[in-house]
């Protein structure tokens, strides 16, 4: 049913984003589908990475990982931002085309009162894709 | 390193026998063992989230509070005392400033010419984040748009009358505002002499000043892989001790300087605002006024920087641009087209003629000018560098240091010298053509509409002027609130948002509290007196580029 998943991660905080990574993978098992981990990252040194080609050797490492460890197909794609806070949910919309995925699985949390200003950012790539997309609350 | 198990079975290509991949292209990375945001905080509390450092963020932000209580307070006790520590700094220490200014235009030119001008920021295979246009926007809009919109008219035309009046003596002390000797009863030469002191001012050297912090931050962020804060750029002086207490103290510096920099510029450039509507519109120019500028102000600011760098800040600063060159295109058509033309070249050789002398920091006998005008200037220009700098150097990354150089230095000095001239030459023809003392007998804040009022279609050019004023406004208090947010995270461009609205927020609050407390110019006075401990850094900074460009690898 489905080919291709994205899933967002971000490398700082990849305990807090096991739940998503553990539906990825069962998903993945059942439909026989691809996992691209994808990541926004600024061009400036970061906590995980000091360049944007350092980040992008890590997520390879950790996608590979992860499709070592569930035995599946994984890629992964690191897209640079200057400003990642505020482009986040833009570049993910546009990966979701790009990578021709047809299910989004991602971490995100509880809803709140403080979504009018500051909204979730699994909603804004499910407003604006073609693709199905599966939120995963923690 | 910053991992703990990384798998080293990369695909991605990596130069052979490098630890670390560098960034793109060649480019020598710093090894060292912090790790950004090592010091930082995070917490969720009432669900917002936060990532900052704790000492930095902790410290600013009681220092910051501290000076806000004694201003408010105490302020006929403080007033006073800030007002003498700029005096005194600014009287006492002219020379170190104007010579420490002629250090960093000389540093910024000789790049320009050496070898080492071609390395690129980012590594020697970086693409710019940003075209010309947009890139150009952002670095003139933050680094000095009010400015020229409130002395574009008021400086030329104060040099001019002071130069024409000629130096007068008490005592053996010069007691006149002149520029060097002046030009006593000689309207041609005081009108260059006025010129060229002006361009000294908004020209290289203040471009010079934000040039040498910008390029060492984005020398030490993008190609060394250090943090992009304050601190980063004494690493080649003080080594790991930079991630500290010595670093800490800087970056507070820091925040302390653009914090109170922007919100005093914002309690200023309120009042001056209020001012031009009273002039144009007779709205009361009271104190409902201008909070509610300031309140309009910070908000479309905030909102700025919530839709983030590209979608914000650029695009002001883009809307920004074009009112300017439509306003200054306007003044130069409609007004004396001819002279404003063959001025612009005549200017920039007054300047080059002049240039030596004003820029000597030895020997003066113009005190009043020298300290009170080109010393104050540096001093402010220094204490806004952390902030302008480290925008600038944001979003330079994949220019080379000759094309960064170029752009930040000489084409905003051209620009400069082009709407001084419009603007200046335009309101000193007025006095000399047809003897309208308007523009000389009004109000600094009031002397641009003055000189506009002049000119056709005054009612619309005005109400622009007065656009621009408040735009540029916003250009530089989102940007300001987007770096202050980064020093206080630590270096990091990517904590959670509610902390850059705080900032922008805190940042309005302040030039509020400020202005209805009184002690805006008390705390600019104490601002200014930042720029001391910045030259300090400065010229270390002037230290940290040559180090860190000769260790750069150059194809």
């Amino acid at each position: 049913m489905y080919q291709k998943f994205m899933v967002p991660i971000d490398l700082a905080h990849v305990d807090a984003l096991e739940p998503a990574l553990q539906v990825a993978a069962d998903l993945a098992g059942l439909y026989q589908a691809t996992v691209c981990y994808v990541s926004v990252t600024a061009n400036t040194p970061g906590p995980v990475a000091r360049t944007p080609a350092e980040y992008a050797k890590k997520l390879t490492a950790f996608a590979r990982q992860q499709g070592i460890e569930h035995g599946q197909q994984t890629e992964s794609r690191v897209l640079i931002s200057h400003d990642p806070v505020a482009d986040l949910d833009e570049l993910l919309t546009q990966a979701v085309a790009e990578l021709g995925a047809d299910l989004v699985i991602m971490q995100t949390h509880l809803p709140r009162k403080l979504d009018v200003l500051l909204p979730a950012y699994g909603s804004k790539v499910a407003t604006h894709t073609n693709a199905s997309v599966f939120l995963v609350r923690s | 390193m910053a991992s703990n198990s990384q798998h080293d079975e990369s695909e991605q290509a990596s130069a052979p026998g490098e630890r670390l991949p560098p960034p793109e292209g060649e480019a020598t990375l710093i090894d060292t063992d912090y790790v950004i945001g090592q010091d930082n905080l995070t917490a969720s509390p009432l669900g917002i989230n936060l990532d900052i450092h704790g000492k930095v963020f902790a410290v600013s932000a009681a220092i910051t509070l501290f000076f806000l209580f004694v201003t408010l307070v105490f302020q006929a006790q403080v007033e006073p005392l800030f007002n003498a520590t700029r005096d005194w700094l600014t009287g006492n220490l002219a020379w170190f400033f104007i010579l420490a200014g002629n250090v960093f235009v000389l540093l910024c030119v000789g790049l320009i010419v050496s070898p080492l001008g071609k390395i690129r920021i980012g590594g020697s295979e970086a693409d710019p984040d940003f075209s010309y246009t947009g890139w150009f926007a952002m670095l003139f809009a933050a680094g000095m748009g009010i400015g020229l919109m409130f002395y574009g008219v008021a400086e030329p035309m104060t040099h001019f009358e002071t130069a024409l009046a000629g130096p007068s003596l008490e005592n053996g002390m010069r007691t006149d505002w002149s520029p060097l000797g002046g030009a006593p009863g000689d309207p041609q030469a005081a009108a260059r002499l006025g010129m060229a002191a002006t361009i000294f001012h908004w020209g290289l050297h203040p471009w010079a000043i934000y040039a040498v912090v910008a390029l060492a931050l984005a020398l030490f962020s993008f190609n060394k892989g250090l943090p992009l804060t304050v601190r980063s750029i004494f690493y080649p002086v003080l080594g790991e001790r930079v991630w500290g207490w010595p670093g800490h103290l800087i970056d507070m510096l820091a925040v302390f300087a653009t914090l109170f920099g922007l919100a005093t510029s914002l309690g200023l450039g309120a009042s001056q605002a209020s001012a031009g509507l009273a002039h144009l519109f007779g709205m009361p120019a009271g104190n409902v006024t201008m909070v509610l500028l300031i309140i309009g102000i910070t908000l479309i600011a905030t909102l700025s920087i919530m839709l983030g760098v590209d979608k914000g800040v650029k695009r002001l600063s883009e809307i920004n641009m074009v009112l300017a060159a439509l306003l200054m295109l306007f003044v130069i058509i409609v007004g004396p087209t001819l002279l404003i033309l063959t001025g612009f070249f005549q200017n920039l050789w007054a300047y080059v003629a002049h240039v030596p002398a004003l820029a000597n920091p030895f020997f003066r006998d113009d005190a009043n000018f020298s300290q009170g005008w080109t010393a104050f200037y540096w001093a402010w220009w220094i204490s806004w560098s952390p902030f302008v700098g480290m925008f600038i150097a944001r979003i330079s990354r994949g220019r080379t240091v000759r094309e960064f150089l170029v752009s930040v230095l000489l084409v905003p000095s051209l620009v400069s010298v082009l709407w001084m001239t419009a603007f200046g030459a335009t309101a000193i023809d007025q006095f000399v053509s047809t003897g309208f003392d308007g523009v000389k007998t009004a109000a600094l804040e009031l002397k641009l509409f003055v000189m506009l009022g002049q000119l056709p279609l005054a009612e619309l050019t005005s109400f622009i002027g007065i656009v621009l004023v408040v735009v540029f406004f916003i250009t530089s208090s989102d940007s300001g609130s987007l770096v202050i947010d980064t020093i206080t995270a630590g270096g990091k461009v990517d904590a959670p948002k509610p902390q850059r609205v705080f900032w922008a927020l805190i940042e309005g609050a302040i030039a509020i509290a400020l202005l209805l407390g009184g002690g805006l110019v008390a705390l600019q006075a104490m601002t200014v007196s930042t720029g001391l401990p910045f030259t300090l850094v400065l010229l270390v900074g002037c230290f940290a580029i040559v180090k860190g460009l000769l260790s750069e690898p150059r194809g």
